[in-house]
């Protein structure tokens, strides 16, 4: 077990280093530099400021220079906002991405989970049939839809949540925000739980349990829970990874101070040191959600398990 | 069932606590905070280091000029900084009297030596100050920022004693006062600055909550990225018993529906801008809070003259009189007002109307160019960048295929890509515009000079600038502004590019705000404005 877990971390860091290595170079290769601005400033002035940040270097230079400083912890200065480590941007937006992101991850579980699995257990009834409908129309419905008419109705009609804001997580900003982001997440959650329980439904096993009179709650939850939920922990992991990372939809919807605007802004702003930092984070993330979603499967599988060690 | 009793138990209660809570208006009214909606996240805040409107609104509050804001009037100079001014009779020498209790937001007192500090912090080239132009009006301003001169001693700019400041100027300008009111004229503090790194350290923690020291009406108290910037009332500033605002907390919202929605909701006094598609339903539902002020900005499609076709005047002016403005105006972009010539109002400066809708000479002139019926002419297409100007070019795109019968595409970049690709005159047409520092037509025409870096058309014209030079050393007020009007007609008799539309600010005012009437510069003095429930 050791040896898988040291073995897909190596393989993390390698990965890692190849994302970085991509996006440094995809940065450079934009058509445009950073420090843009409607008006223009002179060139002796950009000049300046280009060699203050050292992007008059060779890019060889620049990214020996830049993977020693990222080693070593430092992901450099903002180029779009004038100077400001980045790390201090970081440090400040991820917590509010977690904080929703987590919020959003846990409510998606509370519904989609029971979701699937009542679908699962009273198929074809009309119960499925309301729920799964509910759950195509979660997966259909984009966030920019959801978002904006939940803050109409809820928010500036019936005045139960604030529109947008965050004043430092304040339960009442969490709320719109929060559902919006997870409605998508559990609609998937739902229809793969009900997919996951009907396969293991139908397994011999399961005709052998009702053969001998075991009831169908103990069935259900006993017998096939684990079996069942095994396409939707393989899910749950990179989902979650993805919905932490900011969601530029829900933060420019509800005015979140989280890391995805960050990411556009720095992007459409070529703001290298800001745009690496990011995708780094980003990219540890979905490496540890990956491998948190395979030892959560190694657990609920023992296939996988043997197969493993 | 005990489940979906304790679920409908907690949403009950928190929906009662919610409708019993006053929205964060009328907190904030009792509060004296005023609830900004700012239009985007600020670069910086220090002066010396920005370019963007956004950032002036809250530099404006923390910092204050020679020459102060007035809220009625953008025309009058009211006192700021400085008590009293005079100049020579050709307008090349100011001295400005600084009001002795003029304090920094730590109770130090503000002084001549620290406008000078600010002006060498602001032109040494290490600073690499990106709006350091704004002060190329001083004598070897711009030979010291590109190097040439290296002691600073040789920059017009002395202070006489600590409260006497005089400015020697490279030419006549007579609306210097107006010009000072710019946050690139604004002092900072030498002991803060130089406690927390050299003069030319581009970022140090000077300029950071709880560092910041300023000489406006507010100081900065803190600041979250995409959330936030507060600050508070100065009880240092010289005016603060008239300062009737205990602070004003700016919301750096981007999206202008959200911005509208959490005005709707209570959530904030006064928004950035209203969404054009949303003007006619404010008017009609929120009549005494929708304003549409006049605004110093002009939107035109810049032309690349370098391109064939486009580089005769018979295609520009065809390209121009197939636009019908005033529809543009009516149905897209609504509270603008249709351009009859380059520059919006800017008070004494009356340049004769020239644009117009004429699609029957439009085509006329467009045959005469070689393209009868608009065969021949090139694929053209009209450059955009991202926000809201989608609208705008089909309704263009529209006209020309109606009125000249010709295709021009529309090729939408991000903005990045979009300010570089005019910075290269790598475009055919492209859809901009430009908004004015201060109400004197040199802050719109100076632009359009050989090499100036927000020219991007290709066009220069040596009597055009023959003119400015003359104007410039004018020093009758009424005559320079005369020549100005002339020059302005030469370039809508050529139009490098093609004004359709001034601008408005289109947005929202609560009732509760008071002090906010219509300013062309959209430069409400902080210290001016009231809260009454």
């Amino acid at each position: 077990m050791i040896r898988f877990i040291t073995g897909r971390l190596l393989q993390g860091i390698l990965v890692l280093w190849v994302l970085f290595t991509l996006t440094f170079f995809l940065v450079k290769a934009l058509p445009y530099g950073p420090f843009q601005s409607e008006k223009a400033m002179p060139d002796h002035v950009k000049a300046k400021i280009i060699a203050y940040y050292g992007l008059d270097q060779p890019v060889s230079v620049q990214y020996k220079r830049t993977l020693k400083n990222v080693l070593s912890g430092d992901l450099g200065l903002s180029t779009r906002l004038e100077g400001r480590p980045v790390d201090e941007v970081l440090h400040q937006a991820f917590p509010v991405s977690l904080q929703i992101g987590t919020l959003a991850m846990v409510l998606a579980l509370l519904i989609g989970i029971p979701a699937g699995v009542i679908s699962a257990a009273r198929k074809n009834s009309s119960i499925d049939f309301m729920l799964m409908t509910g759950a195509m129309i979660g997966l259909c419905l984009p966030s920019f839809i959801i978002g904006p008419v939940l803050a109409e109705t809820l928010g500036r009609k019936l005045l139960w949540f604030p529109v947008m804001g965050w004043a430092a997580g304040e339960y009442q900003f969490l709320i719109l925000p929060v559902v919006t982001l997870s409605l998508g997440t559990a609609a998937y959650l739902a229809r793969l739980t009900r997919a996951g329980m009907l396969d293991t439904l139908s397994q011999d096993f399961v005709r052998t349990a009702r053969a001998k009179g075991v009831s169908g709650v103990v069935i259900l939850i006993k017998h096939c829970m684990r079996g069942g939920l095994v396409p939707a922990a393989a899910f749950i992991g990179p989902a979650y990874a993805g919905i932490i990372s900011g969601s530029v939809v829900i933060e420019t919807v509800f005015q979140i101070p989280g890391i995805g605007r960050h990411f556009i802004k720095a992007i459409e702003a070529a703001d290298s040191p800001m745009i690496t930092g990011i995708v780094l984070l980003y990219g540890s993330f979905i490496v540890l959600g990956n491998l948190a979603s395979d030892l959560l499967n190694l657990w609920l599988n023992p296939r996988m398990r043997n197969a493993a060690s | 069932m005990t489940i979906l009793r304790c679920i409908i138990l907690t949403f009950t209660t928190i929906l009662l606590v919610n409708c019993q809570r006053e929205t964060q208006v009328e907190k904030a009214n009792r509060d004296k905070i005023l609830l900004v909606g700012n239009g985007g996240e600020p670069k910086a805040l220090d002066p010396h280091l920005v370019t963007g409107v956004i950032e002036s609104k809250i530099i404006s509050s923390l910092f204050e000029g020679l020459v102060g804001d007035d809220a009625e009037s953008d025309s009058v100079m009211r006192p700021g900084a400085a008590l009293t001014w005079e100049h020579n009779p050709d307008f090349t020498e100011w001295i400005f009297h600084l009001r002795p209790e003029g304090k920094w937001s730590d109770g130090e007192t503000v002084t001549a030596h620290d406008f000078v500090f600010s002006y060498n912090r602001m032109l040494h080239p290490d600073t690499a100050a990106p709006y350091v132009e704004m002060l190329y009006f001083i004598k070897n301003a711009e030979e010291f920022n590109r190097g040439k001169v290296l002691d600073f001693e040789q920059v017009g700019v002395k202070a006489i004693d600590d409260f006497t400041l005089k400015f020697f100027l490279k030419e006549p300008v007579p609306y210097l006062p107006g010009v000072t009111r710019h946050y690139t004229w604004f002092p900072v503090p030498k002991h803060v600055v130089l406690s927390y790194g050299k003069m030319t350290d581009r970022f140090t923690r000077w300029s950071e909550p709880g560092n910041m020291v300023g000489n406006g009406g507010f100081v900065l108290s803190s600041w979250r990225l995409h959330d936030h910037v507060k600050v508070v009332k100065n009880p240092f500033y010289w005016d603060a018993a008239n300062v009737q605002l205990n602070g004003v907390t700016y919301l750096p919202i981007e999206n202008f529906y959200t911005e509208t929605r959490a005005y709707l909701a209570g959530q904030l006094h006064v928004t950035y801008q209203l969404p054009p598609d949303l003007v006619d339903k404010m008017r009609a539902e929120y009549p005494k809070e929708i304003r549409e002020d006049p605004y110093v900005g002009s939107r035109f499609v810049r032309c690349n003259v370098t391109r064939p076709g486009l580089d005769q005047v018979k295609v520009r002016m065809a390209l121009s009189y197939a636009i019908d403005r005033k529809q543009l105006c009516d149905t897209i972009l609504k509270g603008y007002e249709a351009a009859d010539t380059y520059s919006p109002d800017l008070g004494d400066y009356k340049p004769e109307s020239v644009l117009g809708f004429d699609p029957a000479k439009a085509k006329q002139l467009l045959a005469e160019a070689g393209y009868p019926d608009g065969k021949g002419f090139p694929r053209y297409s009209l450059l955009i960048g991202s926000g809201g100007t989608r609208a705008t070019s089909e309704a263009l795109q529209a006209m020309w295929k109606d009125n000249l019968n010709i295709l021009i595409d529309i090729k939408a970049l991000d903005s990045g890509s979009y300010i570089t690709a005019q910075q290269k005159l790598d475009f055919d047409l492209a859809l901009a515009g430009w908004v004015g520092d201060y109400l004197d037509p040199t802050t719109f025409l100076l632009m359009w000079t050989k090499g100036n870096g927000n020219n991007n058309t290709g066009w220069s014209s040596e009597a055009f600038e023959t003119m400015l030079d003359e104007a410039a050393h004018n020093q009758d007020a009424a005559q320079r502004l005369r020549i100005f009007e002339k020059a302005e007609k030469l370039l809508m008799d050529e139009q490098p590019i093609i004004p359709f539309a001034w601008q408005a600010k289109t947005y929202l005012l609560s009732p509760s705000v008071k002090g906010w009437p219509p300013l062309l510069l959209d430069n409400h003095p902080w210290t001016a404005v009231r809260l009454e429930k």
